[in-house]
């Protein structure tokens, strides 16, 4: 077996230091009865084998690639240069544990500082951690931090917030008895939820742009929050935006969680992503994660190391800010690496591109009957609104090779309101071809 | 040039310690500035036509400010990264004995199968006709756990251990709600790791820790005085993070179940007993595995991991959304509660956006198929093998605080250190420059100076023989009062031992424009 | 004349006037090692004894700081709060925690003389 470099004469060997007649003497701990289950499975295989099998399972899908493809929702397909596969799979980086011993994981903790410093310049935020698991966990973060600094119980969420983002916070938080209060979800209509902002309110979260794409200006919310003592956390899936649009920083937020799949990061079929994380200096000890900080060596080089883990579990058990123990650190490099690859003006022309992407596909199917776009202030993706139900187009249109969004029922699928809703993303990888297949496409199934 | 901390806020050279070179180099040994100091505002390695909005929909929200983002070329991004990358021990290049973590090696099919299109280039949300293959994978992964598990169901979403540990001790809590019943407590061994206490808090239940016996397990008797109808359950680590199995686990289990709780098991040490035991004939009602220790998926420097957990007949019903089914459709994912509750179950809610960790699945099944049933076993006798042989090996000259065998890692406590002025954490930097990764040490914190050392199954022979000579060396100088080896060590790797008294006191968590603006006024001064 | 006592979680109070200034002694901070933060509780605060009134952290470990006695908080050590190594470098004296108008006076007498500190912590 290519994996384990043992051979029975090092096995004989070792039971011989041992002093044990075989390993089965080894596992005399184990229940008699538990010691040496059957089990049901095939024997090893080499190479050649389990790449067949694995093959097997690729070619029963469509991948993006092979088919005009305009889907997002919390998960964005971009344009990764070749050079950040490449450099996330040093050895150095893709098989090294945490950096619990600095001197010698300088690499991953100068990279985690670079990418907090990245996240936090992004968000418009002063401090960022150095991850979470992706956006939705970020967000169920954010809002038990906004609860342990307001001391309160009651949570108020967008109903234009990702249904999994909501259900997800709303699974983390029921234990701890939290009261959640949710606006109705509104293709191009941000609902006012500032109404439901009470004395009571730890938080309210609020994602930008929102689930059906819309771009909303929050200072009005922030200002409706911190007047009742709440916190604005406020949330984005798709990080590219923050290259054209204000950020949560500029516009009140006092807690950013967000997903950073869209940068450096494939799409995965949904994981593993990137949690990005961000808040005010004040907040800090609040904050959950994992964190990189600068200092000096013995010589007086500067140096980085984890720091500030009072906060983390393995040192407060039951009373650690979070249970989380790892973050996503490899998608954080690879985050990293695009964001570097990019920089400022790469991100801004490439937010642009993605924007006039969006606009003219938008333009281009709203002009056909029994289609209305339902959210004319967009980043990179809307809403259209059908005249027929959305899941029936969609399915006719995966036939002809286009995948042509996520369905809103598919995420709300007890709302007949939004039956004919499409959600409809663009990015810099699609052509002109791929606009005109889909206008083509989607004006032959309605 | 100095920081809030006031400190140095670039490189600097190598001190005392060495012979300085002019450009603070030392060989292929490179200092690497901050990519805020490399980097420029208007640099960019990406080729982008700048194209003019020229009627835009973003509703006036435009960014008004700068973000304040350096970028870099290509070459230059690659050289940052890569001189970065060498200043980091990986698993590839080292021995990395870290007990509890599992280091093994992670074998590059894996990470082939990973990048195969229709594996990786696919949408969560796209339509599950367009992504049969996919499902029809999560399904055999789910029957490769459920099999080496013995148990009947399994949540594949959780995105780390920890986040299993969440999905397991909710299911529990759901399980209490169903059967109308409030159960705040939960017993929880002294030797866990702290995720456990932590995650149970975070469900809403009180901790009670259960002492452990003078061999290193729990203490049956005192776990049984704390059992009551009060007790929700009790999450148990096993083998345990003394690298012990658990000998009276059927009877703590048949204990919870008789006093009406639940069996949580931390699965984290899986791999000494995988293609072995079944966790499921030793009475568990719920199990996290981490994909990212027993099944090789690579740690990526602290993440991203995956935390599958199976579950008991009892508990299944409450795994969470989305769950996978097969009809005459091919396979479907329920997405929503009402659905699932007409199917008969009953989730507690979801763990996280769309499915799980897709990337890290196709690595573990492209190693469980690399294994096959016969080599998984294999993995666990040789990583058990190679503990006990470390164990034996060192037990003359080292202390060893519990009688062996051990299961996949050998634990030593600090007693050989006494009154040698040595601590554990002097033998973890020594070992640094013998070009080892040290053991994980001062943990569990049951054992004083605790070194818990696991090997794993991927090392051969003659790398456990050098580990095991550099081990009794260092601890027959530490003996003989040569100390030389300790004082102030690591001496050979890229940085000497760190002030994380300082990095706490004033935390420096980010670069910041001023800094630039501070250097750029010393010049200026200069 | 003002009198220091102790606990058996090694907190000590010294009491002037009715206010008793608590701390951890240095048999504490010695144990923590490097303090790098504490928490400190706000004026106005009711405690109980043997309450969660502060929190003191190291690099590697973290602890609750219970009030010895049952009070009002009237002051918290800003110096400390800015200057966490005055704890090492003066736990029973510049590195005070806060100061509380003590609320049971009798209490006191259950805690331990320095005499019997000592004694306790030889016991350990």
């Amino acid at each position: 077996m290519r994996y384990l470099p043992l051979t029975h004469g090092d096995r004989r060997a070792m039971l011989e230091k041992i002093g044990v007649g075989s390993v089965d003497a080894l596992f005399r701990d184990v229940p008699a009865a538990a010691r040496d289950a059957a089990f049901d499975l095939p024997r090893h295989a080499g190479e050649i084998d389990v790449e067949r099998s694995l093959k097997t399972f690729a070619c029963a899908s469509t991948p993006a690639g092979d088919a005009a493809f305009f889907c997002g929702a919390g998960a964005y397909r971009h344009h990764i240069p070749a050079s950040v596969d490449h450099l996330i799979q040093r050895s150095e980086f893709l098989t090294s544990y945490t950096p619990y011993q600095p001197e010698i994981a300088q690499g991953t903790l100068q990279v985690l500082f670079e990418f907090q410093t990245q996240v936090a310049q992004l968000t418009g935020m002063e401090v960022a951690n150095a991850s979470l698991y992706d956006g939705s966990t970020a967000s169920a973060e954010g809002v038990l931090m906004a609860c342990r600094l307001t001391k309160r119980d009651r949570i108020v969420l967008s109903g234009n917030l990702h249904p999994h983002y909501a259900e997800t916070i709303r699974t983390v938080t029921e234990p701890s008895g939290y009261r959640i209060a949710t606006g109705t979800p509104r293709p191009g209509k941000p609902e006012d939820i500032a109404a439901l902002i009470d004395s009571e309110t730890a938080c309210i979260v609020v994602q930008n742009p929102d689930v059906f794409g819309t771009v909303r200006d929050l200072r009005p919310l922030a200002e409706a929050a911190h007047e009742k003592g709440a916190l604005l956390i406020a949330v984005f899936t798709e990080a590219m935006s923050l290259g054209l649009i204000e950020p949560p920083g500029a516009m009140g937020a006092d807690i950013v969680a967000g997903e950073g799949q869209s940068i450096g990061n494939g799409l995965n079929f949904g994981g593993p992503y990137v949690g990005l994380f961000a808040t005010h200096e004040k907040f800090l000890r609040q904050m959950p994660g994992r964190l990189a900080g600068q200092t000096v060596d013995a010589d007086g080089r500067r140096g980085f190391v984890l720091t500030l883990s009072t906060r983390e579990q393995h040192i407060r058990r039951e009373k650690a800010t979070s249970n989380i123990c790892t973050n996503s650190s490899l998608c954080a490099l690879a985050f990293s690496i695009h964001m570097t690859l990019l920089g400022e003006t790469g991100l801004h022309r490439l937010a642009k591109i993605n924007h006039m992407r969006a606009t003219q596909l938008a333009d281009r199917l709203a002009r056909m009957p029994g289609v209305d776009l339902a959210t004319p202030v967009f980043f990179n993706e809307f809403t259209l609104k059908l005249s027929k139900p959305a899941a029936d187009v969609v399915d006719a249109l995966a036939d002809k090779d286009i995948i042509g969004g996520v369905r809103a029922s598919r995420l709300y699928p007890h709302d007949p309101d939004l039956a004919n809703y499409l959600i409809v993303a663009a990015t810099e990888l699609n052509t002109d071809e791929d606009v005109s297949a889909y206008a083509a496409a989607l004006e032959e199934v309605l | 040039m100095l920081n809030a901390q006031g400190r140095a806020t670039d490189t600097g050279t190598r001190g005392e310690g060495g012979r300085a070179t002019i450009s603070g180099h030392r060989g292929l040994d490179h200092e690497e500035g901050l990519l805020f100091e490399i980097g420029r505002r208007e640099v960019t390695g990406v080729d982008l036509p700048d194209i003019e909005l020229t009627a835009d929909r973003l509703g006036g929200l435009q960014r008004k400010l700068p973000i304040g983002l350096p970028g870099l070329t290509e070459p230059e991004a690659v050289r940052h990264y890569v001189r970065l990358s060498r200043k980091n021990a990986s698993i590839d290049a080292n021995l990395y004995p870290l007990g509890s973590c599992t280091m093994k090696h992670n074998p590059r099919l894996n990470e082939k199968m990973a990048r195969l299109p229709g594996l990786s280039d696919i949408h969560p949300l796209q339509p599950q006709k367009t992504v049969q293959g996919a499902l029809a994978l999560l399904d055999e992964l789910a029957h490769w756990l459920k099999t080496l598990t013995g148990m009947p169901a399994v949540a594949l979403s959780p995105k780390a251990g920890a986040h299993g540990e969440l999905c397991g001790l909710l299911a529990i809590r759901a399980a209490f709600q169903a059967r109308g019943e409030d159960r705040r407590r939960i017993l929880v061994p002294e030797s866990a790791h702290g995720t456990n206490p932590a995650t149970a808090a975070l469900c809403g239940f009180t901790v009670e820790d259960v002492p452990g016996t003078a061999d290193g397990r729990v203490d049956v008797a005192a776990f049984q005085e704390r059992l009551g109808s009060d007790v929700a359950g009790v999450m148990i680590t096993n083998p345990n993070t003394c690298g012990l199995f658990e000998r009276d686990l059927v009877a703590i289990a048949d204990a919870v179940h008789a006093a009406g709780g639940y069996f949580y098991c931390d699965g984290a040490n899986f791999n000494a007993i995988v293609g072995r035991v079944r966790p499921g004939d030793l009475g568990i009602d719920a199990m996290h595995i981490n994909l990212h220790k027993t099944f090789s998926t690579p740690h990526g420097g602290g993440g991203p991991g995956a935390g599958p957990v199976v579950f008991s007949e009892r508990l299944a019903k409450f795994a969470p959304l989305p769950l996978l089914i097969h009809d005459d459709n091919g396979f479907r994912l329920i997405e929503d509660m009402q659905e699932a509750e007409a199917a008969g179950h009953a989730p507690f809610g979801r763990m996280c956006a769309f499915h799980g960790q897709m990337g890290m699945f196709v690595r573990a099944l492209t190693y469980m198929l690399s294994h096959g049933g016969d080599g998984l076993r294999q993995v666990a006798d040789d990583a058990v093998l190679s503990a006990n042989y470390i164990l034996a090996s060192l037990s003359d000259v080292m202390s060893a605080p519990f009688e062996g065998p051990c299961m996949h890692e050998a634990l030593f406590d600090d007693t050989f250190l006494k009154n040698t002025g040595v601590t554990t954490l002097d033998i973890a930097k020594a070992l640094i420059d013998e070009g080892f990764h040290p053991m994980t040490v001062y943990f569990p914190l049951v054992v004083h100076g605790a070194m818990l050392i696991e090997p794993t199954e991927t090392e051969s022979k003659e790398t456990l023989d050098r580990f095991i000579t550099v081990m009794r060396e260092l601890a027959s100088d530490a003996k003989a009062g040569r100390t030389e080896r300790f004082e102030g060590a690591p001496h050979f790797a890229p940085r000497r031992r760190l002030d994380e008294t300082g990095a706490a006191r004033k935390p420096v968590l980010r670069w910041r424009p001023s800094d630039a603006k501070d250097m750029a006024r010393v010049e200026a001064a200069e | 004349m003002s009198e220091i006592r102790f606990t058996d979680q090694h907190e000590w109070v010294r009491v002037e006037n009715g206010v008793g200034t608590v701390g951890i002694t240095k048999y504490a901070a010695d144990s923590l090692g490097d303090v790098v933060y504490v928490e400190l509780p706000s004026a106005g605060k009711k405690l109980n004894p043997g309450g969660e009134a502060a929190v003191v952290e190291s690099v590697k470990a973290a602890s609750e700081v219970y009030s010895p006695v049952a009070g009002e908080v009237i002051e918290a050590n800003q110096v400390i709060a800015d200057e966490p190594a005055q704890v090492n470098a003066d736990p029973e004296g510049e590195g005070w925690f806060f100061r509380l108008r003590v609320s049971d006076m009798g209490a006191l007498s259950k805690l331990m003389t320095n005499d019997q500190y000592k004694e306790f912590l030889k016991g350990l």
